[in-house]
């Protein structure tokens, strides 16, 4: 997790009191690039529902297979050499019920980082422009706990940056973790996605997530959360928040890459 | 997988000796550990199709178990270990495994080199 610190300016630096909603009828079309399955499903699963009710395609891009992950379902069904194939199932269902295409970067997990982030932004680009989404949903490179996340937040980043001003898709980013500090860094989300219609859908997509997510439910199933948890599945299940962030903007964690 | 049957994996470990062996050596303690109440950072290593020979390999203690390779110039050691398979394309996968079911060793061979994604 990056220090908090005041440089990671949202898109529009007028501070917003209120997030502006999100509003599917005004999208064309919605890419979402995350590195892991299931983390589509955590970070806007709901939005996505939303996206697909209104007819509004929604591709889900996943950078790799989690084939790396070390939860291996409860009581473990999978192991390190099954966990691929079992992810890759699990996604298509996931989407299935989300309403969205999922299409593989097919990168190894936990090296996302230590790859070429330009070849790979002109992978993601090729298919910014080939869908034309007018929305990008990303993670907020140095924002985002996993060194995953903040690697593919920043491919995304340049994707969008790469393309011609009239061409870029609206980037939202998604900051995860410690939400006091993220918010001591960022100000509040820009964009607030109100999933009450959409819940029950994010939630059988995390079940459909069933390697990663079996320990979290029989914890949910029992009512045996710590406060932690509960807080967490709060934020889960409540409204989907989102950063505008500027294309150009260069983060913290940009600027320290290697 | 199944609880680790100490003379099987023997059995295994001395099928796969005097040969080049694909390895593939893991520990992990989640990603995530920065999140826990105790705000650790996560320590995780991997070796991926890494090609070793080993003239002896020996499983032993009561469980958790450790596998120990003996290599012409060192040592593969993994300590931890609870569980085993032979999966369907003939690796010996070897893994330990948390209360709540999460990897966090694992020492795997195979004749062949694992699966990239
Ligand atoms: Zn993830």
């Amino acid at each position: 997790m990056a220090t908090p610190t005041t440089t990671g300016a949202p898109y529009d630096a007028t501070p917003v009191a209120t997030p502006a909603p999100f509003d599917p009828a005004a999208e064309r079309g919605l890419l979402v690039v995350l590195p892991h399955p299931d983390d589509e499903t955590f970070s806007s699963g709901g939005t996505m529902a939303r996206c697909a009710d209104a007819g509004v395609p929604v591709t889900y891009l996943c950078g790799t297979y989690g084939d790396m992950g070390r939860r291996m379902g409860r009581p473990a069904f999978a192991n390190r050499e099954s966990l691929r194939d079992i992810r890759e199932r699990e996604l298509t269902e996931a989407c299935a019920v989300l309403g969205a295409e999922a299409r593989m970067l097919g990168l190894r997990d936990k090296c996302v980082e230590f790859e070429d982030p330009v070849e790979i932004a002109e992978r993601v680009r090729a298919v910014i422009e080939e869908l034309d989404p007018s929305t990008v949903i990303a993670f907020y490179p140095g924002f985002a706990v996993h060194a995953d996340h903040d690697a593919l937040g920043l491919i995304a980043q340049l994707a969008v940056r790469s393309l011609p001003a009239g061409r870029r898709p609206r980037l939202l980013a998604v900051a995860v973790g410690d939400q006091e500090a993220n918010r001591a860094a960022l100000g509040e989300p820009d964009v607030l996605s109100d999933i009450s219609g959409t819940v029950d859908r994010k939630i059988e997509a995390l079940r459909a997530h069933r390697s990663q997510t079996e320990a979290m439910f029989v914890k949910w199933d029992e009512d045996i959360e710590d406060e932690q948890g509960k807080a967490f599945r709060d934020r889960l299940l409540g409204g989907e928040k989102f950063y505008l962030l500027d294309p150009h903007h260069v983060t913290d964690y940009e600027r320290n890459r290697p | 997988m199944h609880p680790i049957d100490r003379d099987a994996v023997q059995a295994e470990l001395d099928r796969r000796r005097d040969q080049p062996v694909y390895l593939h050596l893991e520990t992990t303690t989640g990603s995530y550990t920065a999140l826990g109440p105790e705000k650790k950072p996560p320590v995780i290593a991997f070796v991926r199709n890494a090609q070793v020979t080993y003239a002896r390999g020996v499983v032993t203690g009561p469980g958790p178990y450790r596998v120990g390779l003996k290599l012409q110039d060192g040592w593969v050691y993994a300590d931890g270990l609870t569980d085993f398979v032979v999966s369907e394309r003939d690796e010996l996968l070897l893994a330990g495994h948390d209360p709540d079911g999460h990897l966090t060793v694992a020492l795997q061979l195979s004749m062949r080199p694992f699966r990239e994604a």
